[in-house]
């Protein structure tokens, strides 16, 4: 039996969007207030949906803790309270929440436990505000 | 094709126990989701059926039928209940949100099915605002676009 398992978690970095390939007129014609040189910072919500069988034994999908401790070690303790660009993963692209949210998905993808098997991540949405999300489905 | 989604809400009390699991294992699994005495959520349940809008009406369903259909089939059996005590379909089951999902399911999937023109596509069932889980039928064999690139990889 197929189901999905969703969980929502929160964290906050900052970014500041500036391609180096775009002259300084082009990056704040491109990218506006987010340009600015000196960043600025989002809640960002990380909501993640996982599918796979049902376990007869446990009724779930995925065991939440198993799902928050990958979140934690791969994903938030990686982002939370960071300046995004001094990532590594934003030294040759922009940290948009599209940029953002493919890597997590990435990451994610290559996280998920082996057991149980044949665990998929569905997708990953990132909510940059309340107004603005982003969702991966596929890399 | 329209996706149109009702939300509803729920409360009820429940506990994970797995009766073949001795009271050890059933702590280190369910951690203080074992605690016999149970607790309680306030759930949401989102119905999502698909169809095209009637040409004379614009509806894909009546929302008020649809929301009839809820109550009827699903809340008035679940609101104010402990689920693994008073609802027979948690008898053997586990009332964890992936079941709850698919209970919902089989209570509304022959009501909508029988009204013309729509089918029950998605359920949704939130435990809290950050967990829950999605039903999508029994029909659903592939999963989505993961599970190809995981593949591929």
């Amino acid at each position: 039996m197929t189901a999905y398992f969703g969980r929502r978690y929160m964290l906050s970095a900052s970014h500041r969007l500036h391609c180096d390939g775009l002259t300084e007129d082009q990056n704040r014609a491109a990218y506006g207030k987010c340009n600015n040189p000196h960043g600025h910072g989002h809640n960002y919500i990380i909501e993640v949906l996982i599918g796979g069988a049902v376990s007869p034994e446990t009724g779930m999908v995925i065991n939440l803790v198993d799902l928050d401790a990958v979140v934690q070690t791969h994903v938030l303790d990686r982002f939370d309270l960071v300046n995004l660009n001094l990532d590594p993963l934003f030294t040759a692209q922009v940290p948009t929440t599209e940029n953002l949210c493919r890597e997590i998905f990435r990451i994610v993808r290559d996280s998920l436990p082996t057991d149980p098997p044949d665990l998929n991540l569905e997708y990953v949405r990132v909510e940059e505000t309340e107004n603005n999300f982003f969702q991966c489905y596929n890399l | 094709m329209i996706f149109l989604t009702r939300r509803a809400t729920f409360s009820a009390s429940h506990y994970y126990w797995n009766q073949s699991w001795s009271e050890e294992k059933n702590r280190q699994v369910f951690g203080r989701c074992s605690n016999r005495n149970g607790h309680g959520h306030n759930y949401t349940l989102e119905v999502t059926v698909a169809g095209d809008p009637d040409r004379l009406t614009g509806f894909v369903v009546d929302l008020k039928w649809l929301k009839d259909v809820m109550e009827r089939e699903v809340l008035s059996a679940w609101d104010h209940r402990h689920l693994n005590l008073e609802v027979p379909e948690f008898d053997a089951i586990m009332p964890t949100c992936e079941n709850i999902a698919i209970a919902a399911w089989r209570r509304l999937e022959p009501a909508i099915s029988a009204a013309a023109g729509a089918r029950l596509a998605t359920i949704r069932v939130y435990e809290t605002p950050e967990i829950f889980a999605e039903y999508r039928g029994p029909q659903e064999q592939v999963l989505g676009a993961g599970a190809q690139h995981r593949g591929e990889s």
